[in-house]
């Protein structure tokens, strides 16, 4: 039972991340149809982000400390950020320690204008361009955003920290009345799924109470009608990817304490991003983010030891099977509109 | 004994009845059309005869064959061969090729591996489709890519290519439909000259009144998923229960 | 010739003669020049143009001529790497039962993969065939060890039974892949003045399989069957009502680029006798996607000029470093230099796949019909230049 519950922990936030670049995948695709096969580099750029603000943050001049002194008996050499100044040193500090969170601030304006460009500029062009096109040039601009990446930050990973605060892991089992340590899970996992939540409810409420939202559900549903409302498709389709953009940058911010960003992490997500949408029906929001908990929660009861021992190497092809059977099944996906790229 | 023999065909869309007990049957060497006003369930019938949709009740028999369960490829090795609202050709080939291609599906069957041999080397293929050319008068656009044709020659390569297999049975949706005046007079010609070049037996789905009465032999009236009446055109036009389905949308 | 149309026949000789003059070809600076570093000529990088050239014709006959993309044709290249790996250690170093063995294991995996896969179409196969591709890629790391040797990869080793010629190896040294006799590795070095050539087994034996695949893709290109699957791409609808069935002319496609994949492989571990799992991953397979795009999809000469373009950008790119850069500026004012330096150094090195992605953008949307579209447009434009059209050579295909 314990192990149970730690494993459907431990494929929450996995999940949560296939789940936001699931849902920004469905979005682009169910309103402009398009492919995106660059989803994965906009997830690896948001994560560079906070790689970025963190650096930003630690910017220091050197400051000569006359009380102490090296081992040369020169007076010591102090780097301090100039947040220091500004700030003081404790907010300073506290800021720097809360470097990963406070990016969040920093990535969405720069995933929001990295995401117009990126439509205004190219995948406007692709909207009449067969699907095999679409994947091609968006495969394309995934390898040039991952190349610039590594051009300005090294190909090996950076480790980032979470706040302080969120080190550690949070005894889940004494809550419910285990044994202690016996389902311990680390407290920023658990903020990674709060967090995801809010930013899917926050896409899902967008959607559903706002005007603007109505209009990009409508087009989901039956895009060129609302194109004969006299509605003006163009301008929404680029907000519709600037948002998308921002949310798989917002779950790459969030998941750097989890995973060292590198700049080939967007690929691995993709690929299994892709999976997650098809499993959960090409062109539905709901069925992005279930299918996206539903496989990561099913990848990690795959990694428990019990399994991979009665069926060797489960936990590194579970995802791709369960794919396999539903396309084959019931190519719609588990919540997937009838007739969507169906033929 | 007809060629097309349907029985007590029904086909339900969840709640919706769209075919209910329809009994037709197609005599050899005739054209039969079915009409109906919207939503009478010609569409759907059409459907059931080339195996795009299975019927819930009754059987489809042709040339004394169900063909119930069938796939598209293997009902049309039965001889029955099918011309689309719009036009359905090989876009990407050449016209020629376009003919090509039925010819060989006629001759091998749904499969054949001949990756070695070549296409110029298949002598007998290339006769017939340049008598099927020169027979709907496109020998000249042999060459063009059949996409860039005009809608009009779309529709002749498409009967080109379903008279190239020597169909026992030509089934046509709406073959005018979004036509010009001009243009359906050409298809009514095209296809009374078809007629009378050699035998065939056409099923004709159609809207256009104008189209039915000036090729027809036998008429199915169909409404509300029910055949209403068969008859010649001649008994056809007058009848007054013809007159009561076509309420409101009559004399097209 | 050999049943080809006069057309076709010219292209097939240009084709032949190239590849067999390419060790003089593509050493067109003699060797001891500042340029020889734009030198192709040697073994190494020739025997990648062919094999990755059979690679992507192989690719071209399924993606050019069906339209069916698929993301994990990286999957049977390693599966023929390995199998002829393991026909080397149990079996013998001749190359050729390698190689056979690997073409077949290539095409059993594909008529698995394909059967499964082209039940859908659309993206749906692309994602399917990524899956298949992936899951092989795990597998090969994880639980199929024992047969891929996981992250070191599967090489000889002196204990390998090799049935037939076990003997060879009493010197204590691994083992060299051979054709009855002939070393893999075995060349004939030329130097002409300031030029060398390398004239190379390897190579040679490489060239005799593309020229073979090349011909193989021409025969089908022109064939009823290149013809269906063409009629495929272009409206499924229309030949199932016409009483084709789709799914076994596509199958077959698929299994013979399955198949070229596996050849490839082979003659990888035929020039070199390692395979690891890497071959298999999912990047591998978008190169070759990236190769027949750039080279022109459903041309016959298209996939072979952009593997060829593609591994000599790799591999000369690749080689410029700083050092390279600020000689070749060196005559600029310093400032200037640097300037210059500092703007080309994110494109070549280390960064040389910035160059390729940025290329492959540039083809899919200003050139979708890749190079040989690009030849065809030039050739357009002399064309209508120059009054006489006998001057015109024809664009190739």
């Amino acid at each position: 039972m314990e192990s149970i519950i730690l494993q459907i922990l431990t494929g929450l936030d996995k999940g949560s991340a296939y789940a936001l670049i699931a849902l920004g995948l469905t979005l682009i695709f169910g309103t402009l149809g398009v492919v995106n096969f660059a989803h994965g580099a906009l997830f690896m750029i948001g994560a560079f982000c906070a790689v970025t603000l963190h650096r930003l943050l630690q910017f220091s001049h050197v400051v000569i400390d006359e009380t102490q002194t090296d081992f040369l008996g020169n007076p010591r050499k102090i780097e301090v950020p100039y947040i220091y100044d500004w700030l003081g040193e404790p907010l300073g500090r506290a800021v720097i320690d809360w470097s990963v969170p406070l990016a969040i601030l920093f990535a969405v304006p720069v995933m929001i204008l990295i995401g117009v460009i990126m439509e205004r500029g190219l995948i406007k062009h692709f909207y009449k361009r067969s699907h095999a096109d679409q994947i091609l040039v968006t495969f394309g601009l995934a390898i040039v955003l991952q190349e610039i990446i590594k051009a300005f930050y090294g190909a090996n990973p950076i480790p980032m920290g979470a706040p302080s605060a969120f080190v550690g892991s949070f005894d889940f089992g004494v809550l419910v009345g285990f044994d202690v340590n016996s389902v311990i899970y680390p407290y920023w996992r658990l903020v990674y799924f709060g967090f995801s939540m809010v930013i899917i409810a926050a896409v899902f409420a967008f959607l559903q109470f706002t005007t603007f939202g109505m209009v990009v559900r409508a087009g989901m549903a039956d895009r060129e009608t609302v194109g004969l409302l006299g509605i003006n498709i163009d301008k929404r389709f680029t907000i519709v990817f600037g948002i998308a953009a921002a949310v798989a940058g917002l779950a790459g911010v969030m998941y750097t304490p989890i995973l060292s960003p590198n700049y080939n992490m967007g690929m691995d997500f993709l690929v299994l991003s892709f999976v997650v949408v098809v499993v959960g029906g090409m062109g539905s929001l709901p069925g992005a983010v279930l299918a996206g908990f539903l496989l990561g929660i099913l990848q990690s009861f795959a990694s428990m030891s019990v399994v991979v021992e009665t069926i060797p190497g489960i936990n590194q092809v579970v995802i791709y099977l369960v794919a396999m059977i539903i396309l084959l099944v019931r190519p719609r996906g588990l919540m997937g509109r009838k007739g969507v790229m169906e033929d | 004994m007809g060629i097309l023999e349907v029985k007590n065909v029904g086909k339900r869309f969840g709640g919706l009845k769209a075919l209910d007990n329809v009994n037709l049957n197609v005599m050899e060497n005739t054209v039969h059309a079915i009409i109906g006003p919207n939503g009478a369930g010609k569409s759907t019938l059409l459907n059931c005869l080339i195996g795009k949709l299975i019927p819930d009740t009754g059987s489809v028999m042709f040339d004394g064959q169900s063909v119930l369960g069938r796939k598209p490829h293997q009902i049309n090795q039965m001889g029955i061969s099918r011309v689309f609202q719009t036009p359905e050709i090989f876009g990407d080939l050449t016209v020629f090729e376009n003919v090509m291609i039925p010819i060989f599906a006629k001759r091998d069957g749904a499969f054949r591996m001949h990756a070695i041999e070549q296409v110029t080397n298949e002598q007998d293929i290339i006769e017939a489709a340049e008598k099927m050319l020169i027979d709907v008068k496109m020998i000249d656009k042999r060459n063009e890519h059949a996409a860039s044709l005009s809608r009009g020659d779309k529709r002749r390569l498409e009967m080109a290519m379903c008279l190239s297999q020597q169909p026992k049975l030509l089934l046509l949706d709406e073959p005018t439909a979004g036509m010009a005046r001009a243009d359906t007079n050409n298809t009514i010609d095209l296809l009374k000259e078809i007629k009378a070049s050699r035998p065939i037996t056409m099923c004709i789905i159609e809207h256009d009144m104008h189209v039915v009465f000036s090729l027809a032999e036998r008429i199915t009236v169909l409404a509300q998923g029910t055949p209403l009446v068969e008859d010649t055109p001649d008994n056809i036009k007058g009848h007054p229960k013809v007159k009561e389905a076509y309420l409101g949308e009559a004399a097209h | 010739m050999l049943g080809l149309t006069r057309k076709d026949t010219i292209l097939f000789l240009i084709v032949i003669a190239m590849v067999i003059c390419a060790p003089v070809l593509l050493n067109p600076f003699p060797s001891n020049s500042a340029l020889a570093q734009f030198n192709a000529g040697y073994p190494d990088l020739m025997q990648r143009f062919l094999i990755f050239g059979i690679f992507a014709i192989g690719f071209n006959i399924l993606f050019g001529l069906t339209g069916y993309l698929s993301f994990g044709h990286a999957a049977f290249l390693g599966a023929g790497s390995y199998a002829g790996v393991w026909m080397f250690k149990l079996l013998s170093m001749n190359v050729l039962p390698a190689i056979l063995v690997s073409i077949l294991v290539a095409g059993v995996f594909s008529v698995l993969i394909g059967f499964v896969s082209l039940r859908r179409s659309g993206i749906y196969f692309s994602i399917l065939t990524l899956a298949f591709a992936q899951m092989s890629y795990a597998l090969a790391y994880s639980v199929l060890t024992p047969i891929t040797n996981g992250e070191t990869g599967l090489q000889l080793s002196l204990n390998d039974p090799r049935i037939l010629d076990g003997v060879a190896a009493a010197d204590g040294s691994l083992p060299v892949a051979n054709f009855f006799g002939v070393e893999m590795r075995d060349s004939l070095d030329v130097a002409l003045g300031g030029w060398s050539f390398t004239f190379n087994a390897g190579y040679y034996l490489c060239a005799v399989f593309m020229i073979l695949a090349f011909y193989i893709a021409i025969r089908i290109f022109r064939s009823p069957f290149g013809m269906m699957l063409r009629a495929v791409k272009s409206n499924q609808q229309r030949m199932s009502y016409t009483g084709l069935n789709p799914r076994p002319y596509t199958l077959a496609a698929f299994v013979i680029s399955g198949m070229f994949a596996g050849l490839a492989g082979g003659l990888m571990v035929a020039m070199d006798p390692l395979a690891g799992a890497e071959r298999m991953q999912w990047t591998r397979s978008g190169e070759v996607v990236l190769m027949t795009i750039l080279g022109g999809m459903g041309t016959l000469i298209g996939p072979v000029l952009g593997a060829g373009l593609i591994k000599y950008l790799e591999n000369i790119l690749s080689k410029i470093n700083d050092n390279v850069l600020h000689q070749w500026f060196s005559f600029m004012p310093d400032g200037l230099e640097n300037v210059i330096v500092t703007l080309i150094h994110p494109f070549v090195g280390k960064g040389w796949h910035l160059t390729l992605g940025l290329m492959f953008m540039a083809v899919v949307i200003f050139l979708p019909g890749g190079l040989v579209q690009g030849g065809q447009k030039i050739a357009a434009l002399l064309r209508r230049k120059k009054a006489d059209p006998n001057t015109v050579k024809q664009p190739a295909e």
